[in-house]
C-alpha cells in the first residue's frame, strides 16, 4: 500500500535534459516543482574528476554510467513473427542512469533538423507524389514548423553553449558554415572547435570535389563561456574521454554543467534520487492524471499527487510509462489503430575505414564532437523519385575517443589474436581514420513498441517489447551513401580501405553498438487518431501529461536528436507556462 | 532538495573486484613500481581453480603471446585481470538482465541469451575444452604444444569444436575479448603491467589534456601515465 506525500505542481519524471529545462522553466512561474529520478545523483566532483573517469575499461566498455539491464531493460524481436528475447546486456544502444541521464555521456552532436523533415510527409508528396511512399511505411508530419521552433532551437544552443559556424543567418549564405541548413537567427554561441588531422584531410578532399564541408556543431565549449543561467563551461582539453564518460573539465554541455546548480538554488525545487516511477495514476474519468506513484530505494511505494505530470525520462521509458498507465490507446500494428508504441525507429548509419601507414592521427586526442561534415547528401538535396529512397544522411570525419580496448581498428584480413594481431596493434593503432555516413531511419507499420507477454522487470511489470527491423528504403539510402563516400575516400589515396554499410537483407542485430537514437514511440502530430501527443507535446487523451524527449520524434531525423529534443523541450515548456498553466485543458 | 552522501557513491567504487589493487596502488605507487609483483605461477586466483589457472596462463599466452614485437598477456598479467574480473561483478552478470525463460540456441543476432553468467561460462568451457584436448591429444590444454594449442583455439573459434555446456554462450568470445581487455585496460584492473601494452601501440593512457595537439599529424612526445600515477 502506497503511502501519500505532500502535494505538489509539477512532478517530473527523470532528470536529465528535459527534465531540467522544465524545473528551470516552471519553476519560474513560482510552481513547487518535485524531479523524481531512478538512477543515482551524480555531479561533475565526485563523480567525473580526473583521474579516475579517464577509465575505458569501467565506463567505455563495462557501462558504469549507463543503466543496468538488470534494473531495467526490454525485449526486442525483428518481426511480428518472432518472439521477443530480452536485451539481457547493453549492445547496440545504451540508455543512461541518474541525474542527468544520456546527457552526460553523449558527445555532444548538436542538432537542429532541416525544414523539410519537420513536414516529412507533406514535402515528399508535394515534391515527388504520394506513391513513391511505400505502403508499409508510416511518417507523418511533426505538426509543428522550423520556423515556430527556431526561437526555441537558438534558447537550447544558448544555454548548452554550443560552438559551430553559421551557413545560414536569416536566409544569407555564410562562407565556411553550412549552406544546406535552415535557416538560424544568429550566429553559434562560440565559435568551432579546432580540427584533427583527419577531419581536416576529409575536408580537403570534399572541397576539391565540390562539397560543402563545415564544423560539425558541438556541445563542447571552445572557450570560456557563461549561458543564459550563469552557469559557466571552460574550453574542451580534447582529453579524448567523452562519448560513454562525464566530462572532467566542465566542457561538455549536460544537465550538470548548464542547468543543475542554477536549478538547485531555486527554493520551490526539490529532487529525489533512487526513485523509480511505477505508473503515472489517472482520474476515473481518465482524461487527468492525479500524480505518480514511485518506489523508494528502500522498496516503498509513495503516491505522490501533484497537477501536472512531465515524463521527462528516456524515449523508452517515457513509452513504457505510457503503456503502463494507459495513456493513449496502445498501438496495434494489425488494424494500424492506437497510437501509444506506434512508429518506433532508429539510426541507419555506415561508414568507410581509410588506413594511412604514415600518417599520425594521434586518435586519443579528441573532444566529442570535433569533426567536419558535408549536408550535400542531406534529405533536401537528393531527389527521392530518381534514386528510389526517402531520407539522407550527413557525412562527417572526426576522431573521439580513441582509448584501446574499442577503438582499435585493423586493417581488413589481420588475425584477431596471436604474434600478427599483436604486431597489427602497433602497426595500424593511430594509422587509421573513418568517413561516415549518419542517416534518418523511416517508421514502418510493423516497427513498434508494447508490452512483452512474457518478460518481466524487478517491479514484476512486463517488460516493454520492441519490433524493429531494417527496411528496403533505408537499406538503399545506406547504400546511395557509399556509392558518394567512397569516391571521396579513394580521392585521399589511403593505403587499404574498408567499408561497412547494411546491405540487402541485413536484420536487426542488437551486439554491437549503433548509435543510442531510439525515437518515437508517443509521437506528436495534428490528429489524435494518428498521434499520441499535439503539437505541444501534450497527451491527447490526459491533459495534465506532457511528454518530453524524442519519444515525440514520428520517424527519425538524419542528425543526432538532442537539438530538436532540446528546441521542443523549450517549445512545450513556453506553451505550458503562457496558455496551459492560466487555464489547464487540451491546447488543441 | 535532497542531501547527497559521498560515502555512499565511493563505496561501490571501493566494493568492486579491483578495489584491493585500486587501494594500495593509489596509497603506494611508488611501491607498486618497486617491488616485483608475484610471479603468475605463484599467484593465488581468487575466482578460478588451480587447473583453470593453468589452462588461462596457457590460453592467453597464445592469443597474446610473448614472442614477436611487444609483450605479450604473460607479461602484462593478463591472467590477474581475467581473475579478478570473473570474482566480481562482470563475472557475476551483476549488471545483467538474467530472468528466464532462457532460449540459448536465438539467433546470435539477439545478443546474449545463456543463463549462465561469464564466471560460470569460463568454468563449463574450461572443462569441457580441456577434455576435448585429452580426447584427441592426450592431455590438457597447457600440456600441449604451441602449434597444436593454436590449432585447437581456432578449431574452437571457428565452432568446429562445440561447447554444449555454455548454453550459448561463447566461451572463446569470452576469453578473447577479456584477454585484450586485460592487455589495454588501465593497470588498475591487475593486467597490463608496466602500461606496456600502452607503450607498444603509443597510447598514452590517462593523460586525458592534448588541446596543444590537435591537428598535428607528429608522433606524441610522452609516454603513458596511469589512473594510480605510474609512468612508463
Amino acid at each position: 500500500m502506497a503511502t501519500n506525500a505532500p502535494k505538489k505542481d509539477v512532478v517530473i519524471v527523470g532528470l536529465g535534459w528535459t527534465g531540467s529545462i522544465l524545473a528551470m522553466e516552471l519553476c519560474e512561474e513560482g510552481l513547487e516543482v518535485l524531479a523524481l529520478e531512478r538512477g543515482d545523483d551524480r555531479d561533475t566532483v565526485p563523480d567525473f574528476k580526473y583521474p579516475e573517469v579517464a577509465d575505458e575499461l569501467k565506463y567505455g566498455v563495462r557501462y558504469g554510467f549507463m543503466q543496468k539491464p538488470r534494473n531495467s531493460t526490454l525485449t526486442v524481436r525483428r518481426t511480428l513473427e518472432e518472439t521477443a528475447l530480452p536485451y539481457r546486456m547493453l549492445g547496440s544502444f545504451l540508455p543512461g542512469d541518474g541525474v542527468g541521464g544520456a546527457g552526460i555521456h553523449w558527445n555532444g552532436h548538436n542538432w537542429r533538423p532541416m525544414v523539410e523533415e519537420l513536414r516529412l510527409r507533406s514535402y515528399v508528396e508535394e515534391s515527388f507524389g504520394a506513391d513513391i511512399i511505400p505502403e508499409d511505411m508510416t511518417i507523418q508530419d511533426w505538426g509543428v514548423d522550423y520556423d515556430e521552433l527556431e526561437p526555441y532551437f537558438d534558447r537550447f544552443e544558448k544555454v548548452a553553449g554550443i560552438a559551430g559556424q553559421a551557413g545560414n543567418i536569416n536566409g544569407k549564405i555564410v562562407e565556411g558554415g553550412n549552406p544546406f541548413e535552415a535557416p538560424r537567427s544568429g550566429d553559434f554561441p562560440m565559435p568551432p572547435l579546432p580540427q584533427t588531422v583527419d577531419a581536416m584531410m576529409f575536408a580537403d578532399a570534399a572541397r576539391k570535389m565540390g562539397y560543402h564541408p563545415f564544423p560539425r556543431p558541438a556541445a563542447n565549449a571552445s572557450q570560456a563561456y557563461t549561458n543564459p543561467y550563469g552557469m559557466q563551461l571552460g574550453p574542451c582539453n580534447f582529453c579524448g574521454f567523452c562519448e560513454r564518460f562525464g566530462c572532467l573539465n566542465y566542457s561538455k554541455s549536460s544537465p550538470q554543467t548548464c542547468v543543475l546548480a542554477a536549478l538547485k538554488r531555486k527554493s520551490n525545487f526539490s529532487y529525489k534520487v533512487n526513485s523509480e516511477v511505477l505508473k503515472v495514476e489517472l482520474a476515473p474519468d481518465g482524461k487527468t492524471a492525479t500524480g505518480v506513484t514511485y518506489v523508494t530505494a528502500e522498496g516503498e511505494e509513495v503516491f505522490q499527487p501533484a497537477d501536472l505530470v512531465i515524463l521527462a525520462a528516456y524515449q523508452l521509458h517515457n513509452v513504457h510509462l505510457m503503456l503502463l498507465s494507459g495513456i493513449g490507446q496502445p498501438y496495434d500494428p494489425a488494424t494500424g489503430e492506437g497510437v501509444t508504441g506506434k512508429n518506433y525507429a532508429y539510426q541507419m548509419n555506415g561508414g568507410t575505414s581509410l588506413f594511412f601507414k604514415d600518417i599520425e592521427f594521434n586518435p586519443f586526442v579528441g573532444a566529442g564532437s570535433n569533426g567536419m561534415v558535408i549536408d550535400d547528401f542531406a534529405i533536401n538535396q537528393i531527389d527521392f523519385g530518381k534514386e528510389g529512397f526517402i531520407g539522407g544522411s550527413y557525412i562527417s570525419s572526426g576522431t573521439t575517443n580513441g582509448q584501446p580496448i574499442r577503438s582499435m581498428r585493423l586493417p581488413p584480413g589481420t588475425p584477431s589474436w596471436g604474434t600478427a594481431w599483436k604486431q597489427a596493434t602497433k602497426e595500424w593503432y593511430g594509422h587509421s581514420m573513418s568517413i561516415g555516413s549518419h542517416g534518418s531511419n523511416m517508421a514502418y507499420r510493423d516497427t513498434y513498441l508494447d508490452l512483452d507477454p512474457t518478460y518481466k522487470d524487478r517491479h514484476g511489470r512486463p517488460l516493454m517489447r520492441m519490433t524493429f527491423n531494417w527496411k528496403p528504403n533505408d537499406i538503399r539510402m545506406t547504400q546511395f551513401m557509399k556509392t558518394k563516400i567512397e569516391p571521396i575516400a579513394e580521392s585521399m589515396s589511403p593505403d587499404i580501405m574498408q567499408s561497412s554499410y547494411k546491405s540487402e537483407g541485413a536484420m536487426y542485430d542488437v551486439r554491437p553498438y549503433q548509435t543510442t537514437h531510439n525515437v518515437g514511440g508517443a509521437i506528436m502530430g495534428t490528429d489524435p487518431k494518428t498521434s499520441a501527443l499535439n503539437r505541444y507535446l501534450q497527451s491527447w487523451d490526459v491533459h495534465n501529461v506532457f511528454v518530453m524527449g524524442a519519444t515525440a520524434f514520428p520517424q527519425n531525423l538524419q542528425y543526432n536528436p538532442t537539438g530538436m529534443v532540446g528546441g521542443l523541450a523549450y517549445w512545450s515548456a513556453n506553451a505550458i507556462r503562457k496558455d496551459y498553466l492560466p487555464n489547464p485543458r487540451p491546447l488543441v | 532538495m535532497s542531501t547527497r552522501d559521498h560515502s555512499t557513491t565511493r563505496r561501490g567504487f571501493l566494493q568492486s573486484a579491483a578495489a584491493g589493487v585500486a587501494v594500495s596502488a593509489m596509497t603506494h605507487p611508488a611501491m607498486a613500481q618497486k617491488q616485483p609483483p608475484v610471479a603468475l605461477e605463484e599467484y593465488s586466483p581468487t575466482y578460478f581453480t588451480a587447473e583453470e589457472w593453468t589452462f588461462i596462463l596457457a590460453a592467453t599466452a597464445r592469443l597474446i603471446p610473448s614472442e614477436g614485437d611487444g609483450p605479450g598477456a604473460t607479461e602484462t598479467r593478463v591472467p590477474v585481470f581475467i581473475d579478478l574480473q570473473l570474482a566480481g561483478d562482470f563475472g557475476n552478470a551483476a549488471d545483467w538482465y538474467m530472468e528466464g525463460p532462457h532460449v540459448p540456441d536465438a539467433p546470435a543476432q539477439f545478443g546474449y541469451q545463456s543463463p549462465l553468467t561469464p564466471a560460470e561460462v569460463y568454468r563449463a568451457g574450461i572443462a569441457e575444452f580441456d577434455e576435448w584436448c585429452r580426447q584427441n591429444h592426450n592431455a590438457p590444454f597447457a600440456e600441449l604444444d604451441a602449434a597444436t594449442q593454436d590449432a585447437a583455439l581456432t578449431a574452437l573459434q571457428k565452432g568446429d569444436i562445440k561447447l554444449a555446456s555454455t548454453q550459448g554462450a561463447s566461451f572463446f568470445g569470452l576469453l578473447l575479448q577479456n584477454t585484450k581487455e586485460g592487455y589495454f585496460a588501465d593497470p588498475l584492473y591487475g593486467g597490463n603491467h608496466g602500461m606496456a601494452a600502452w607503450v607498444h601501440i603509443g597510447f598514452p593512457g590517462a593523460r586525458a589534456s592534448y588541446l596543444e595537439w590537435v591537428g598535428i599529424d607528429k608522433p606524441y612526445p610522452l609516454g603513458p601515465v596511469s589512473i594510480s600515477g605510474e609512468r612508463a
